[in-house]
């Protein structure tokens, strides 16, 4: 099958080679966990637990309030320390502390009930929700409110995302490699629940090892594994379901609105677990490398686990680190302490060394028109970068700004080393705060 | 430790290509032609592209310096412009021509209006421009290559003339007319180097020799060897690929891009079969340079997901 691909793009390193060949390792378990109450977009979870409480594995301590938002589970058996503000990445935030007693006893709430086949769509989209689960490609958008479109959009076009297109990380890489048949499974639990009778698994060719195991996975089934050209930003949504289907989701809109749902691999990895253990959504794959790392791994981490602990199990740093991101280069967002919990989208901790972790100064615009060549969505960064920097942010909006994705393909590229991606996201800052007010 | 960590926002990582690199590729993509001009045309090309070079470097430090801006003389981008202009000049011009020419260029075309990214014509042309306007004497007297260098006249009003040289010596560069513009291979060569290095894209000099060579087929009555003579002489390959594609003075999207490369044919064409003049490369490139901004204008993309 011919690889599909969509318009615009970049083509950073890879920076895959420090991981890609080391299986999953179970990290060690952490003796107490921070469990934030906020690991998705949307309202944070209510604490239904409380200092000196006894919890088990598996059992839910934070409650959504509204539909857009998902619930949080223990990650450990042991008892509740506090319920308080912690230091989290990028700020702090309302966790639940525990401190483990090691026997990692299984909640009673715990238990498998039924197969893909036994179970209604309606069941497994509860499952889902229960469950806790999230977008785990970075985004953390809770799924179960992808899987209920308005009864008008008719959805006719599954994803799972297996690009991982962001250079370094290579969790799901790994996944899919090591975990095939559950990715096909949780694939199948999307299916049902969509009432949609074909599924894709779109998976770029610099991994035709993970393209050769999934299509093993997937024989029998109505599934299709679809190589895509590596090329960033191959498994942001919009150029995901337009490479495969050649559909494009409207300006403004949600996939649904092209009839289309895209699911990372990990999430359906935790969908195929929530069925078949009934076990919530506790623990994902993170794939800890870069430079400064001593011993790059794929670890397999209970979410709540301390960054610190997990450094050190990769032999902590070779050298000093210059920045350390949360996710991959292109999007992922820097620290400035790692002495923070995991969370259920934590992807990678990918540290840079010095060198690597200063960025050029910008100097002047030579209007070479790489950055309008490699937006994916056709902006013109420059002109709206330039308008923002002038405070001119009426046209920046006219240039629609707000269509941005913030990809980053156009930073990347300027030869000025403008900070193009900036000027762009100022702008959809102030559109949105006037929109508010 | 941790508090030492750089936090930015991302992306955290960024392409090798700086404007250095890519203004260091454009001189290394004229070295050759350089080079051949000092061979054929010997101590006058070799005083002219010097004098140019010297002159807009100078100009632009000094300018930068009343200015008290950052110097930038090492982007390189000041020596294109210098060698550029060279190349637009015939071998004989007298010293000052050069000297002149480049002060124009970096002063008034680039400096006055901003500098670098700033200029909405190309410099080293609206110098030559200027320079045509001043003194069309000086700057359209040719000479023939070798060491007795004697007068001549450029190859486009050649054309029938008992006195017309090969296709074969015209492509090679065996011939008069301006210092850079007589070699069509190495021009050629050069700009496979600048396309390989991702400084130009095709769409320029594709579109533009490409309209150029059809009109001139057609309206020369389909005479193939005429065409192929028009397209090796003159400063068609100097102005389709290193001219027209100036980043700053043409659009910045491919639509636009096909728009200006077009209209530079087109105009190329019109001043040549019907203008007053032989070589009409210059003013095509010039009056599509002031024409951008409003093809940019009209040929804003659609984004992805827009309406139709």
């Amino acid at each position: 099958m011919g690889l599909l691909t969509f318009r615009g793009g970049i083509h950073p390193p890879h920076g895959k080679k420090y991981s890609e060949k080391k299986a999953i390792e179970k990290a060690e378990e952490p003796k107490i966990v921070k469990i934030p109450l906020s690991q998705h977009i949307g309202a944070p979870c209510k604490p239904i637990v409380e200092k000196g409480d006894f919890v088990k594995v598996g059992q839910k301590i934070g409650e959504p309030l509204a539909f857009v938002s998902a619930p949080v589970h223990s990650s450990v058996s042991g008892v509740v320390k506090a319920v308080k503000s912690e230091k989290i990445a990028g700020g702090m935030g309302n966790c639940v502390v525990i401190e483990s007693d090691g026997k990692f006893e299984i909640s009673e709430e715990v238990s498998s009930k039924g197969t893909v086949e036994t179970l209604s769509g309606k069941e497994i989209l509860a499952i889902i929700k229960d469950a806790g689960i999230v977008g785990m490609g970075g985004a953390g958008f809770p799924t179960h409110v992808k899987l209920s479109p308005p009864p008008d959009k008719k959805i006719d076009l599954l994803i799972l995302n297996g690009a991982e297109c962001e250079p370094y990380l290579t969790a799901d890489h790994r996944l899919m490699l090591e975990r095939a048949d559950d990715i096909v499974y949780g694939l199948k639990a999307l299916m049902k629940v969509l009432d949609v009778k074909k599924g894709y698994i779109g998976i770029e060719n610099n991994k035709p090892d993970a393209i050769k195991v999934m299509t093993e996975a997937a024989k029998g089934e109505n599934i299709v594994i679809q190589p895509l050209k590596t090329k960033y930003p191959q498994g942001a949504e919009k150029q995901l379901i337009n490479a495969i289907s050649g559909r494009e989701v409207p300006s403004g809109g949600l996939p649904m609105e092209a009839g289309a749902v895209v699911n990372n691999v990990a999430t359906a990895y935790a969908i195929a677990d929530a069925i078949k253990t009934g076990m919530p959504l506790i623990k994902r794959i993170c794939t800890v490398t870069g430079s400064a790392i001593k011993e790059p791994k794929n670890l397999e981490i209970l979410v709540g686990t301390d960054l610190t602990e997990i450094v050190n199990q990769c032999g902590g740093f070779k050298e000093e680190p210059g920045k350390i991101l949360l996710g991959g280069p292109m999007m992922g967002r820097a620290t400035s302490s790692i002495d923070v919990p995991s969370t259920k989208t934590t992807s990678g901790i990918l540290a840079f060394n010095r060198k690597e972790a200063i960025i050029e100064e910008p100097s002047l615009c030579i209007k070479c028109g790489k950055c309008v060549e490699v937006c994916p969505i056709n902006l013109l960064p420059v002109y709206i970068s330039a308008n923002a920097e002038n405070g001119n942010f009426e046209k920046a909006e006219k240039l629609n700004a707000m269509d941005c994705i913030e990809c980053g393909s156009c930073s990347f590229v300027c030869p000025s080393k403008r900070r193009l991606l900036e000027g762009i996201r100022l702008t959809k800052n102030r559109i949105r705060s006037k929109k508010q007010k | 430790m941790e508090s030492k960590l750089i936090v930015s926002s991302s992306p955290h990582i960024r392409s090798n290509q700086t404007v250095k690199s890519i203004m260091r590729d454009v001189v290394i993509a004229l070295v050759p032609a350089t080079l051949y001009s000092v061979y054929i045309f010997r101590m006058n090309a070799l005083l002219t592209i010097l004098l140019a070079i010297i002159t807009a470097v100078a100009t632009e430090a000094v300018i930068q310096k009343i200015r008290k801006k950052p110097i930038t003389i090492s982007d390189w981008s000041a020596v294109i412009t210098g060698l550029l202009l060279a190349f637009n000049l015939p071998a004989s011009v007298p010293w000052w021509i050069p000297v002149i020419g480049a002060i124009f260029a970096i002063a008034i075309v680039k400096h006055a209006f901003g500098g670098l990214g700033q200029n909405f014509m190309n410099p080293a042309l609206a110098a030559r421009a200027f320079l045509v306007a001043s003194w069309p004497v000086e700057m359209t007297s040719w000479i023939s290559p070798g060491v007795d260098a004697v007068s001549t006249a450029t190859p486009l009003t050649l054309w029938g003339d008992k006195m017309q040289p090969s296709i074969m010596d015209l492509f090679i560069g065996n011939v008069g007319g301006s210092l850079g513009e007589t070699s069509a291979l190495l021009l050629i060569i050069g700009g496979i180097y600048l396309l390989y290095r991702g400084v130009i894209k095709i769409t320029i000099p594709g579109m533009y020799i490409g309209t150029f060579a059809i009109l001139t087929f057609i309206f020369s009555g389909f005479d193939f060897t005429f065409t192929l003579y028009s397209l090796v002489s003159g400063g068609l390959m100097l102005g389709a690929i290193y001219m027209a594609t100036d980043y700053v003075s043409s659009p910045v999207n491919t639509k636009g891009q096909l728009i200006f490369a077009f209209g530079c044919g087109l105009i190329t064409f019109v001043i040549r079969t019907y203008g007053g003049m032989a070589e009409g490369v210059s003013f095509s490139i010039l009056l599509m340079n002031v024409a951008t901004p409003i093809i940019e204008r009209y040929t804003t993309p659609k984004i992805f997901g827009g309406a139709k």
